[in-house]
Order: C-alpha cells, then structure tokens, then sequence
C-alpha cells in the first residue's frame, strides 16, 4: 500500500467479514422458522432472528464502507490519514457497542432492554430496522461523526477528487438522515413518513454515492482508464441517482395516510430509478473493455463488474417490478418485497463491499494480488452466493406472486397465515439456497487461507 | 482512440455530452408525467376542462414569450463566444438569465393566486398535475438560471475563447431544454381541451 495508514482498514474489512458470516447464519434460522415455526423457540423466536439478521446486515457495511473509505481515502488524498489513532479506537468502540446490542437482542427481552437502556427518556424503539436502543444510537451518531470527520479532514489537507467529494457527501448524508431515527411523532403517518427517510434516504439516496465513489475507485486502479472519463460518469450517475431517489421515497407513501398525489409522484420517479443502476452497468463494462493494463487481481475485475450486474437487478429490476403504485396495491408487503430486499442488498451493497476487500485486502497483506489458486477460490464464492441469492430471488419472488393471488386477488381471498402454508415449497426451496450461499460464504473465508506465489507489486 | 470530450462534443451534439444523458433523463420524466397527464385527462375531460378555465392564460402566454425570447438570447450568447467575444456573450447571457427571473416572478404570482384560492395538490388531478408539472418546470428554470450565472461569472472574467467553449453549449443546451419542456407544457395544460 501507498500510505501506512491505510493499514486501518484491515480490521474494519475482518470484522465486516465476521459480522457477515453471523448475518448468514441468522438468515438461515429464520429462513427455517418460515417452515419449522418453533425452531430454537423459544431460546431465538422469529422477530429476535430477523432483529439480528436486518441489523448485523447493516452494522456489516457499515464496517466495510468505513474500511473501504480508511483505505481509498489517503490513496485519493495523496496523503496520510487524518488520524489512524482515531479510526482504530472508533473501531473498537462500533465493535463492542455492536456486538453488545446483539447480545442484548439475544439474551434480554425487547420490553426490559427498552427499559434498561432509556427508552422512557426518549422514544425510539420498536421500529423496523431501527430497534437499536437509545445509548446504541447515540454510538452509532459519534462513531458516523468520529467517522466523518477523519476522512473529511484528510480531504481537507490532500488533493481533491471526484471520488473523494462524492463519498464524503454519501457518508454526510448518511450521518445526516440517521438523525431521523431518533424523531419517532407519535402520529403514526408522520412516523413512517420520517422512518423512510432513515431508510428509504440511506440505501435508495446516499449509500448510493457511496457505492459510486468506491466502484469509481476500483475501477480506475484495475483498468487504468483516465481518472477523468471515470469521474464524469460518476457525477452523471449520481445525480441521476439523487434526482430519483429522492422524490422516489414517494414510493413507500402510497398508502399510509399521506396525500394521493404520492401515488403519481412515487410512481414517476421511482419508475426512473433504475436508470442510474443500468449506467452504472453500462459503465463498468465500458471501463473494464477500454482497459489500459491487466491487473493481476481478476477477482476485484469480477466483483466490481458482479456489483453493477446485480445492483441493476436487484435494486432496478426487482425493485421497478412492484413500484408502480397500481401494481403495488396488490404487491406491497408481500414476499416480493422480500425478494428485491435480498437481491437489491446483496447486489449494490454486499458487493460493492467484498468488490473493495477483494481489491485492498492483498495489498493490504503486501502483494499486488492474491495467488492463483486463491483467486480461482473467491472466483468459485461469488458465483455461489451470487447465483444463490439470485435463486433465493426467484424463489421469494414465487412466493410473492401465489400470496398476491390467493390473499388478494382471488374471488375467494384466503386468510395470511392460510396462504403461508400454500407457500412453503418455496420457503423450503429458499433455505436451500441459502445453505448454498452459506457454502459460497465459508468458500470466500477459506480463501483467505491458501497459500501460494502471490503476485509482487509492478 | 483517445477523443478529448471536446472534439468528440463538437463533432456530433454541442456541449459536453455528459448534458445530453441529463436531458434526455429529463425528457423521460416529463414525458412520462405528460402522458400521465393525458390518460388521466381522458377518464376526467369535464373535471379537466373545468378546472383548466381557472388557469390564468395571459400569464402562461407572456411566459411563453418570455422564455422564448431568452431562448434566443442564449443563442445569441453562444454565437458570440464562438467569435470569441467573452463580454457580448455575457451580456447576452444575462438578458437570458434576468427574462429567467421574470418567468419567475410571473410564475411566482400564479402559484400565489392558487394558494391563495386554497387550491393544492389534494384538490383533484387536474390541479395536482398542474402544481406538479408546473412546480417541477419551475424549479428547473431555478436550476438554469444558476447554470446561466456561473457561465456569466467566468466569460466575464474572459474564461471562453473561440476555441473553448463547450461550458457555454452545455449551459445552453439545458436551457433550451427548460424552454422546449415549456412549449409542451403550456398549451398542454393551459389551453387544449
């Protein structure tokens, strides 16, 4: 590596992968309880598994996105980190407070954590995705901040790119709209009116630049293409990005209580959301095509071009599928969200992340790239999970389909836990493909592990 | 191989292509709300033809006029950068951008006079196609006119030439795309019915 304290970014990634390996396992539990309801009841019940599942998934990238930007941002810089001191402490504390919280899910009642941990002071659990309790929160603001400021002060001080002004912008906002997690109105409209614009805002708006700016990043060092056409597509792409994504949050006010013309809103420029997802696409392919040199690292290639394929379908496709507010009338809340949940998540963001550590973690271990037979490894685990979560897609996308007909459009309307049952030949089939995606998992993590001649810096 | 965007622009589309996804995004999104408008219109026409008597016509026609006019200026502006002549090309420019800041201030009246009359977007389709579109092409008009002011700031300071002019295209091409989306949008809601 360039700059020593890009040497940070090595426990964030590990602990990313740790975390992502927990997040696995405890979609596999969950996926079990779909079709076996008492599954480890009543030591992890169903909405315990799906707390810890939801919120490993994010406190995961959040580790990879805080690695990835340690790592690209005094290389973009040209500079040493702000503060390598800082990053490491602030690491320990996301670790503990993280590890912590899931413990609490795991060992203690919501009621009594809530009660424990200050939710009488000031109201913000109980809400999906947001059950983290209060001092959680709190940790999560300073540790963003603590974050935040690090990589902005290293802008600060080096060179400024592209890449670096987007990523900076993606990770204010990120710090920004969390602060929305902490308003809970006891109107339950304005409620999910706000809620969206912690979620809705962070995986369909800012994490978005932040996925922009590291594929940009990984992009110019593996095909040496000009920094300068890379950095145009950039901007194009996520001001496309903010321009959908923002008026598209209408997309969940359909029908909560906000004003009709949401429908008409959400629709339009949600519908235009993919467009952003299909550049990015088109980009990557280009820039991999136009290639100036051949990196040795042909499984960071793989990765970053796997990211564009699959956020185009997860997060575009699958998402287009039921955004239109006709369609998701009968469509929302069904497993078809499910199923663009898990494409989309795994797609843009998984991706983009294991894209990253595949690129810097060898660099950061001394060599340009990993060896042969290493690589052929990560080659197998992409195809595996990838094709896997693809399939666990479908399957869910089955699943949604026959409970859209028979809860909602049959002439003779079957009751929600009815249909689950009608339904579970493709729970089954999921967990089938989830073990595999395990298996692509543990593949990736061997990978690790191999040893061989690995390829020395040009 | 290696085409600077400079010659490639000037060979095909004027301005940095860069704009030109931009505008056709744009496009998407107008025309998807305009044909939008045209279906809910057909299942609506009496709610439609009612509520469009209530528009004030006279000011959407001065607004046609008005953008029209700062179209021209702006082609004006860029022939003249393209003789190299920073300063007449900044005037030119910001007779655009102040004919911009009419089309404002008379949109601004309207808007007012809606609110005032307790009209919103809840009142029924037409005004929430009406606001929508409208309140969109405003804000767009907003954003050229910010465009049209950096352009100005750095011709003033002599930062074209007739060799390097690509910003000026670029800024007009955006421009003549806030005044073309309201050349459709101004009989479309305004007058046909």
């Amino acid at each position: 590596m360039k700059y020593t304290s890009q040497a940070v970014a090595k426990p964030y990634f590990i602990a990313a992968i740790a975390l992502f390996l927990g997040q696995i396992l405890f979609g596999l539990i969950m996926g079990l309880q779909y079709v076996v309801g008492d599954f480890l009841f009543p030591a992890i019940p169903f909405n315990v598994a799906r707390m810890v599942h939801t919120n490993l998934l994010i406190v995961w990238l959040l580790f990879g996105f805080m690695g990835a930007s340690y790592y690209l941002i005094p290389e973009e810089s040209e500079t040493e980190l702000y503060s390598p001191k800082l990053a490491i402490l602030t690491f320990w504390i996301f670790l503990v407070a993280g590890a912590v919280t899931v413990l609490g899910y795991l060992l203690v009642p919501y009621a009594s954590l809530a009660k424990w941990t200050g939710n009488d002071l000031l109201n913000t659990m109980g809400r999906e995705f947001l059950e983290q309790p209060l001092p959680t929160k709190v940790g999560i603001v300073l540790v963003a901040l603590s974050w935040l400021f690090n990589i902005v002060m290293t802008v600060l001080k080096g060179r400024k790119t592209a890449i670096s002004l987007v990523l900076s912008l993606g990770m204010l906002g990120l710090a920004v709209f969390f602060l929305f997690s902490f308003y809970n109105p006891v109107n339950l409209v304005k409620d999910k009116f706000y809620w969206w614009w912690v979620v809705h805002l962070w995986v369909e708006g800012v994490w978005e630049l932040i996925l922009g700016a590291m594929l940009a990043f990984v992009l110019i060092k593996v095909t040496g293409v000009d920094r300068e056409v890379i950095e145009k597509w950039l901007y194009v792409i996520i001001t496309m990005t903010l321009v959908t994504g923002i008026i598209g949050t209408g997309h969940h006010y359909y029908w909560i209580g906000t004003p009709a013309y949401w429908q008409w809103w959400g629709s339009i420029f949600s519908a235009l959301e993919p467009i952003p997802f299909f550049m990015m696409t088109v980009f990557a392919f280009n820039m991999v095509n136009k290639r100036r040199r051949e990196h040795p690292n042909k499984a960071a290639v793989l990765w970053a071009l796997g990211t564009s394929v699959m956020a185009f379908l997860g997060a575009g496709l699958w998402g287009f599928l039921h955004t239109l507010a006709p369609v998701n009338y009968y469509a929302h809340g069904t497993q078809l969200t499910a199923a663009h949940g898990h494409l989309a998540f795994y797609g843009a963001y998984a991706l983009v992340v294991l894209t990253m550590i595949s690129y810097a973690m060898p660099i950061l271990r001394g060599r340009a790239a990993n060896p042969e037979r290493a690589q052929i490894m990560e080659m197998w685990s992409f195809w595996l999970m990838t094709i896997a979560m693809f399939f666990i897609a479908l399957f869910l996308t089955g699943a949604g389909i026959v409970q859209i007909w028979l809860q909602r459009i049959s002439v003779t309307p079957m009751s929600f836990m009815a249909v689950q049952d009608q339904i579970s030949i493709f729970y089954w089939a999921r967990e089938g493909a989830g073990l595999v995606f395990l298996l692509g998992l543990l593949l990736y993590i061997g990978s690790f592990f191999v040893k061989g001649k690995s390829h020395a810096f040009e | 191989m290696n085409h600077s965007s400079a010659t490639l622009s000037q060979e095909d589309l004027p301005g940095d292509f860069a704009i030109w996804i931009f505008i056709f995004a744009e496009m998407l999104a107008f025309g998807v709300l305009f044909v939008s408008y045209a279906f809910t219109r057909a299942q609506n026409i009496e709610l439609f033809n009612a509520s469009q008597l209530t528009l004030n016509r006279t000011s959407g026609a001065i607004n046609t006029l008005v953008l029209i006019t700062s179209s021209y200026f702006v082609v004006r502006g860029v022939e003249a950068i393209k003789r190299g002549l920073n300063q007449q090309c900044s005037h030119w420019l910001t007779g655009a951008f102040l004919l911009g800041g009419v089309f404002v201030g008379i949109k601004m009246v309207e808007f007012q006079d809606k609110f005032a009359a307790d009209i919103t977007m809840s009142t029924n389709n037409f005004y929430m196609f009406y606001l929508s579109l409208t309140f969109f092409h405003f804000m767009h008009v907003l954003m050229g006119m910010v465009i049209l002011a950096v352009i100005i700031m750095k011709a003033r300071h002599g930062g074209y030439s007739a060799h390097d002019y690509v910003g000026v295209e670029t800024g007009a091409s955006f421009w003549h795309m806030v005044d073309f989306l309201w050349i459709i949008l101004f009989p479309l809601v305004y007058i046909i019915r």
